[in-house]
């Protein structure tokens, strides 16, 4: 036997399938980034004068600034001048139905289980589909705009709604927040917008579906939320890729405004490709996703990690106002080859603020999962309060978990709690499963997914039941 | 109905079990007692199909050939193990748990997969024969439940499952005296013509609630008495001290020299 059980082994073996990629017309820039590309990107896209001037400070800011120190990553560097900053399938000028939606992309998002046919569809879903970062379909749209709600592509919000955007663009997460998010800002192509008007409660829950499909090329999406007082707002997220040799870039911001008392509810599904068994492809991911939370609002976070070769991310909540409320909820797997490095940002700055943290780290394989966390009560946070629970399950034995959480309370009210815990998945547990019956694939499912329990509980019914199977599937050949 | 001729097990070069004999017949209950590590659950576990064991010899159920099966195929055969240290699985709701057990083998057996409600019922019964609190389904799977607790959850198990062998590994230590007759009715009612059972343990007590048709006697891994129910109380009385340190082949005189 060698140092992990065959069983195991051989459960972890998995493939990816969403690992096809379409042949689309595309229209691709040729590799490299300068101003001149920030330039096209944003003449491309007929954008305003004030949103290139954004940009190209942008493109500055990320130019002084060095790349971040990868800490717990063990990462090939990344050569930003050999990746093309645009590429969007080519047809269809403007979209005015989903019938005219370039078959060959629908068929694309059939393969993928997402059909953009509306009669075909979940009836609370509207879904906006970005395929290489430009929004190629937003779905029920009509419904939404009875509701007042405004539910389309980054592109169009900045032709019809210029002041909305001009306004929250950039207020929670400025462009010199970090290094992608200010590459995010000078080059970002697409991504999706919504607002949400005082005192609506969103009547389905929106959803927008990224596809990497191009080769070589960075995806680099942006999306706003904002929801105005007393309003409600559930947003999922999804993704996936293709298989390719070359690691690919992703670098998305989302930025959410929750303005008093409204409720913004955000769940993320990735499922980006995760490179062979050998750590070879897979997309880079590094995404910066905050959002603030005014008087009495909430923010709740929830992300199923699965895929990609390495995730970068920190989804965030500034507490501003009084009585705010912040929350995490999070699984990442690690399996292979993939890192993770993970956690949240709670900023407390109102009083009577809090948070929940509840993180789960699965990590498998050669799989490193790391939890990154920071807890931060400002001398204004009066009576501010934080729980955090990380719990790492390891499958296997080659794999890592870290936990790292940093705490800065500046007010002697604060109070902050911390658990963690390490588990492994046991043979013995494998062993107990199959004697009642189940297959290796099921009981190994069984237990990840009762790990994870908690989680997914806060994900929206259908989510929840891809986010099993997504689990089982990268663990099953990636456990079953 | 269980054939088990000469079975043989090793775990690295440590040889535990060292030629096993035993039948059991429809129906028939058989109590194995023997002094701790004489190889019991070992024995148990090599019926139910535990990795890493190096199994020599015979195991027949039904005349199907146990040795070849994974875990889960002799589960589906009919095998249920009452588990010593039943395991505990976090997060995994009891009933779910359960009721996944109970459609795994069905699937096995090509038999058509129980409905929720229809689970329900038998989820039912099976807590009264073990006069166990209905939260308990509610709750992960043995996550925090006492020792007594977990026990009892085996049995409940074992009445959804409804095996034709069950072999039960210490079903009744660690539990109190209340439990003990509990759960040893519920084995009771459990027994059946087509069920055998296989039922290890170190105490007389429980056998005077399941009187057994068989007592056998495991030392160092090898059976080296057999008789009726009667064998218990003789062993409750005198322990095991006669069957250690005994030449293979000299069991059966030492053994009459102490009982005359
Ligand atoms: N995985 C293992 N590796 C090495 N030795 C083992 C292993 N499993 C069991 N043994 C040994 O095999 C012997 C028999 O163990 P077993 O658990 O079958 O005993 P038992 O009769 O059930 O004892 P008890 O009455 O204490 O439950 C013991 O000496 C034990 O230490
Ligand atoms: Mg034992």
């Amino acid at each position: 036997m060698t140092s992990q059980s065959p069983v195991i082994e051989e459960l972890l073996d998995g493939s990816y399938e969403y690992g096809f990629s379409t042949d689309l017309d595309t229209d691709i820039a040729p590799p490299g980034l300068n101003e001149d590309v920030v330039r096209l990107i944003s003449a491309k896209k007929g954008e305003p004068e004030w949103l290139l001037e954004w940009r190209l400070k942008a493109f500055a800011a990320w130019q002084a600034m060095d790349e971040p120190d990868w800490a717990k990553l063990d990462i090939e560097p990344i050569d930003y001048q050999s990746i093309s900053y645009w590429a969007a399938p080519k047809p269809k000028p403007t979209l005015d139905s989903m019938d005219d939606v370039d078959p060959e992309i629908r068929e694309m998002f059939d393969k993928l289980g997402i059909p953009l046919h509306e009669q075909k569809m979940l009836s609370n879903v509207a879904i906006d589909a970005v395929v290489d970062s430009v929004s190629v379909t937003t779905t029920f749209k009509a419904t939404l705009a009875e509701a007042g709600v405004i539910f389309c592509s980054f592109s169009e919000a900045v032709r019809e709604h210029p002041d909305l955007v001009r306004e929250h663009l950039g207020s929670v997460v400025p462009f010199r927040d970090n290094y992608f998010a200010a590459l995010n800002s000078a080059v970002f192509s697409d991504g999706s917008f919504c607002y949400i008007p005082t005192g609506v409660r969103c009547p389905m829950e929106l959803s927008t579906y990224f596809r990497i499909n191009s080769q070589n090329t960075g995806q680099f999406e942006r999306t706003l939320i904002v929801a105005e007082d007393d309003s409600y707002v559930s947003y999922l997220e999804g993704c996936t890729a293709p298989m390719r040799d070359e690691n690919q870039l992703h670098a998305a911001v989302v930025e959410l405004v929750a303005k008093d008392r409204a409720t913004i509810k955000y769940s993320t599904v990735q499922n980006w490709y995760p490179g062979d068994d050998n750590g070879v492809g897979g997309i880079y991911n590094f995404v910066t996703k905050r959002g603030r939370a005014h008087t009495d609002a909430k923010i709740s976070w929830t992300q199923v990690e699965t895929g990609s070769a390495i995730t970068w991310k920190y989804p965030s909540v500034i507490l501003q106002g009084d009585r705010s409320v912040g929350e995490f909820y999070s699984v990442a797997l690690s399996n292979k080859r993939q890192q993770a490095d993970t956690g949240t940002k709670m900023v407390h700055i109102g009083a009577d603020t809090s948070s929940t943290v509840i993180s789960k780290g699965i990590s498998a394989g050669h799989g490193r999962n790391t939890y990154r966390g920071l807890v931060k009560m400002l001398r204004s946070a009066d009576n501010a309060r934080n729980y955090t629970q990380c719990d790492s399950l390891l499958i296997g034995k080659e794999c890592a978990a870290n936990t790292i959480p940093y705490i800065e309370v500046k007010n002697p009210t604060g109070q902050v709690e911390h658990e963690a815990s390490t588990s492994t998945v046991g043979e013995d547990q494998l062993y107990y499963c199959r004697q009642r019956g189940m297959t290796e694939e099921d009981a190994m499912a069984m237990i990840v997914n009762g790990f994870c329990r908690e989680v997914f509980g806060e994900l929206p019914m259908e989510f929840a039941v891809e986010a099993q199977r997504l689990l089982s599937v990268s663990l099953e050949g990636s456990v079953g | 109905m269980l054939h088990v001729e000469n079975l043989t097990v090793s775990i690295g070069d440590k040889r535990i079990l060292r030629g096993l004999d035993l039948d059991v017949r429809p129906g028939e209950v058989h109590a194995i007692m023997g002094p701790n590590g004489s190889g019991k659950s070992t024995f148990a576990h090599a019926l139910a199909g535990r990795e890493g064991y190096d199994v020599g010899g015979t195991a027949t159920l039904d005349g199907a050939d146990l040795l070849e099966m994974e875990p889960e195929e002799r589960a589906a055969a009919g095998v249920f193990m009452g588990f010593q240290y039943p395991v505990e699985i976090p997060g995994v709701n009891n009933m779910y748990f359960l009721r996944t057990a109970l459609n795994s083998v069905r699937q096995a057996r090509g038999e058509d997969e129980v409905s929720a409600r229809e689970f329900l019922e038998v989820a039912k019964r099976a807590m009264q024969l073990v006069d166990m609190n209905p939260d308990f389904l509610q709750r992960s799977v043995n996550a925090g439940f006492s020792g007594g607790e977990k026990k009892r959850n085996e049995i409940l198990q074992m009445a959804v499952m409804e095996p034709r062998l069950a072999v039960l590994d210490e079903t009744d230590s660690g539990l109190d005296i209340d439990a003990l007759k509990v759960v040893a009715s519920g084995v009771h009612a459990l027994r059946g013509p087509e069920r055998s059972m296989v039922v290890i343990t170190h105490y007389q007590r429980l056998l005077e609630y399941i009187t057994p048709d068989f007592v056998h006697v495991l030392v160092d891994g090898r059976i080296v008495e057999s008789g009726d129910s009667s064998l218990a109380l003789h062993l409750d009385d005198h322990g095991y001290a006669q069957f250690l340190a005994v030449a293979p082949g000299d069991e059966q005189r030492s053994l009459a020299a102490t009982r005359s």
